[in-house]
């Protein structure tokens, strides 16, 4: 007993004490520098990006590791308030940035960053990584949603057309369903972020209802959000989702479909359902068989003009890179990331757009996502994801949970008066 | 080195000297100086090395398998080297004082780790639930309004309610009867053997395994989903289980029910096995039928222990999260109380709900804590 305790005793003396020397080592002699980011985007996305940002790793001998989470809303919260925060986080939502940029978390992005922001981004995309005066995001990956996308070769082979308005779609839809093959195929599954494609459907039809005005006061919480207006939206929106004739599956299936595999039917042999309403980046969800004829295969246009006064506004999205530390090494991804460079790689690889004034669309993988980063850059009318712009009680909670709600046969009357309520004073 | 005073001497542990006292004054007081220095300088040096081993733990870049080492052996050694050097000190002391002492050695470290983990948590989030999102702004008792009128949290204590009677109920019950009728089976072992093995299944592992019982797929599809592979096996449309209110909560507690009802099953078991045969003998003789030997003499016999397994069964349902958490995420009308409080803290990062929210869930856990403390008090319950 007495020896066992003795070299228990040694070993608790010795074992701490020669590895704090090892470690004390090794924090001493200058590593690699290495930079960590933390994101939303996972899989595929996550491996593209990785493959973007090798060009800066080989010139600096900067290693970048990047860590996505599908919990990212949540997991980044609990580093910030562990004192652990990455270096670096690709955040989806203004609002969370701003939350972040309260509380102190952030540091502002040096002037020679702003800089270059000031010289390749439109004043817009600066704004929504700025918090009261200061610069903190950095915008890469952009995304622009109103779209929507149907399988090429057989819709024109049954004699389809694209329809240029609301009503004209709606005619198209009936045909549809006479010949037999459901219009739509939906999903909004998304694990915490259930919902999510749910808003971003509302959000579109709201700018063409309402118009940007309108959508701006709603944003923003001017107008509650059991208002008329927002309710008139919800009705159209509903007019399709609600009709189990229009959805490949019934009503029912749409909360439980993954948004991601919800463009998968389009492009089955047969395809199971016509049309799919979703960003850009859904092209990285296809079959790759698809994704290596897109131009053959795929088609798109934006979902048409319900008030010919509003025409086709753009709604878009994209991920804001935000700093925790402001290490020399830190700062130089973030200049990196301003610049076309940074981009090109991704953009070639597809299902991505970029904000970048100097980008050159010849760089993007096919002629259609060179048009689509044409139209998010010109867009006459361009608004931002309105759910990723409030609070996120509202924006990452009962819009999400109440779009999910009404499509599982809660009245959208009570959606809207419940989501109005949680509303933060 | 300061001489230490003579005084000083005498009060540590001069009866406790032994032989050396017959060895003249000096080496006396040569043994008692090395004996007070080194019951000042071992603590010390423990002291210093634990902290040693923290500061490397917290600080140093080390690969995660160093880290990963260095905690294990810090953590176990630690302890382990605490309690020789308490030990070790105490034993130097006169013997009254070190039977006084003996107890707290023991009972000491774990009244003090359970205060700074559980107790002081606790107080800090009662008091966080008095202020607002940001904890920086008294609102006295708002968020305790918010938890009792908002919607979704009328939802979320329903659906507890549920959770509570028909899981608790359902597991024990279940584990009951698997219990009575394992108890005349010859295939006891292999039967308790197979609902015993859910236990050893993680919440969020069963979850997943019984998003497979559940999945749906459209009408005219390959159905994944076993019970809708059976269903339109038959003929009849698919249906979309986890979306189908108010069932779907009862769909997670089928889960809940599958994981619990092993272990209810394994300690009726093991209580009904003691029941006196004798009884059981007498009572067929007096001509009573198994239901009445179930229910008038079983039943009774072991109420002790049914009263423990459904009160501990009953604290897992209460707290229950991570099953909606994997399944749902509270969607669809299934939302329970941590889940809830998850969501508002760790998402809407409001730490006045979230905290308020917890503090109503500990006060509904306390009584049942507390009637099973005595219980406990009472007899022996396993």
């Amino acid at each position: 007993m007495r020896k066992l305790s003795f070299v228990l005793m040694a070993l608790l003396v010795l074992l701490p004490v020669a590895a704090f020397a090892r470690g004390g080592e090794e924090t001493a002699e200058p590593e690699a520098a290495m930079i960590d980011v933390f994101g939303v985007f996972r899989d595929q996305e996550a491996l593209r990006f990785e493959e973007g940002m090798v060009p800066f790793e080989e010139r600096t001998g900067i290693d970048m590791v990047y860590q996505p989470s599908s919990e990212f809303e949540t997991q980044i919260f609990v580093r910030i308030e562990a004192g652990n925060p990455p270096d670096i986080a690709a955040v989806p939502q203004p609002g969370l940035m701003r939350n972040f940029a309260e509380r102190g978390a952030l540091i502002p992005l040096p002037g020679d960053v702003i800089d270059r922001i000031d010289a390749n981004y439109t004043q817009a995309w600066k704004d929504l990584g700025s918090y009261e005066g200061k610069v903190y995001g950095v915008f890469h990956r952009v995304n622009a949603k109103s779209f929507v996308w149907y399988n090429k070769p057989e819709f024109e082979g049954r004699g389809y057309r694209v329809p240029g308005t609301w009503d004209e779609m709606i005619v198209l839809m009936d045909r549809m369903v006479r010949d037999g093959v459901p219009p739509w195929s939906v999903g909004i599954e998304s694990g915490a972020a259930t919902g999510w494609a749910a808003t971003d459907w509302m959000e579109d039809v709201m700018l063409r209802t309402a118009g940007p005005e309108v959508y701006d006061q709603w944003v923003n919480h001017e107008i509650p959000f059991n208002h008329p207006a927002v309710r008139e939206a919800a009705d159209y929106m509903l007019q399709i989702w609600g009709n189990p004739d229009y959805i490949l599956g019934g009503s029912q299936s749409i909360a439980t479909t993954n948004f991601g595999d919800a463009v998968l039917p389009l492009f089955t042999d047969p395809p199971q359902a016509m049309m799919h309403r979703q960003g850009n980046f859904i092209i990285g969800f296809m079959q790759d068989h698809v994704q290596d004829n897109v131009e053959e295969m795929v088609g798109v246009f934006a979902l048409p003009e319900i008030n010919p006064r509003w025409g086709t506004p753009v709604l878009g999205g994209g991920d804001q890179f935000v700093i925790f530390d402001d290490r020399p090494e830190i700062i130089e991804f973030m200049k990196f990331l301003t610049t076309w460079e940074s981009a090109k790689g991704m953009a070639a690889a597809g299902g991505a757009l970029f904000a970048h004034q100097d980008q050159n669309f010849n760089d993007y993988g096919s002629a259609i996502e060179a048009d689509l980063a044409k139209i998010l850059v010109n867009a006459e009318v361009f608004r931002f994801d309105a759910s990723d712009l409030m609070p996120a009680e509202v924006g990452a909670g009962s819009f999400w949970t109440g779009m999910t709600d009404a499509v599982t046969g809660v009245p959208i009357g009570e959606v809207l008066d419940m989501i109005e309520e949680s509303w933060p004073q | 080195m300061q001489p230490v005073p003579a005084i000083l001497l005498e009060g540590v542990g001069m009866s406790d000297l032994g032989v050396e006292r017959t060895t003249g004054p000096l080496q006396a007081v040569v043994a008692v100086v090395g004996r007070v220095l080194s019951a000042v300088f071992v603590p010390v040096v423990t002291f210093v090395v634990l902290y040693l081993g923290f500061v490397f733990l917290r600080d140093s870049g080390a690969p995660q398998i160093v880290v990963t080492i260095v905690a294990i052996v810090w953590g176990v050694g630690g302890v382990a080297g605490l309690y020789f050097v308490t030990n070790w000190l105490i034993e130097k002391l006169p013997t009254t004082w070190r039977s006084r002492f003996t107890p707290f050695l023991f009972v000491g470290p774990a009244i003090v780790i359970l205060g700074w983990y559980l107790f002081l948590p606790t107080v800090r989030s009662l008091y966080l639930s008095f202020f607002g999102k940001f904890s920086n702004e008294f609102v006295g008792l708002e968020n305790y309004v918010y938890v009792f009128t908002n919607r979704t949290m009328r939802t979320a204590f329903v659906n507890n309610l549920l959770w509570l009677v028909f899981g608790t109920g359902g597991a024990v019950i279940s584990g009951l009867i698997v219990a009575l009728l394992a108890d005349r089976s010859k295939m006891e072992k292999v039967a308790k053997s197979f609902i015993f093995l859910p236990m050893a299944i993680s919440f969020v592992g069963a979850g997943v395994i019984w998003k497979f019982m559940y999945t749906f797929r459209a009408a005219g599809q390959v159905q994944l989903g076993l019970l809708n592979a059976i269903i339109t096996g038959f003929g009849a449309e698919p249906v979309n289980w986890l979306i189908l209110r108010p069932w779907n909560s009862f769909f997670l507690i089928a889960i809940f029910i599958w994981l619990q009802t092993g272990f209810a099953m394994v300690i009726l078991s093991a209580s009904i096995k003691q029941v006196p045969s004798q009884l059981i003998e007498a009572a067929r003789i007096d001509g009573a039928g198994e239901f009445r030997i179930v229910f008038q003499i079983i039943i009774p016999f072991i109420r002790g222990t049914i009263i423990t397994v459904s009160t501990t069964i009953l604290l897992l349902s209460l707290k229950v999260f991570d099953i909606v958490f994997a399944m749902t995420n509270g969607l669809f009308g299934t939302e329970v109380l941590a889940s809830q409080q998850y969501k508002q803290m760790f998402k809407f990062l409001n730490y006045g709900r979230g905290s308020a929210i917890a503090i109503v869930i500990l006060i509904a856990v306390i009584p049942v804590i507390w009637y099973n403390l005595r219980q406990f008090g009472q007899r022996e319950v396993f």
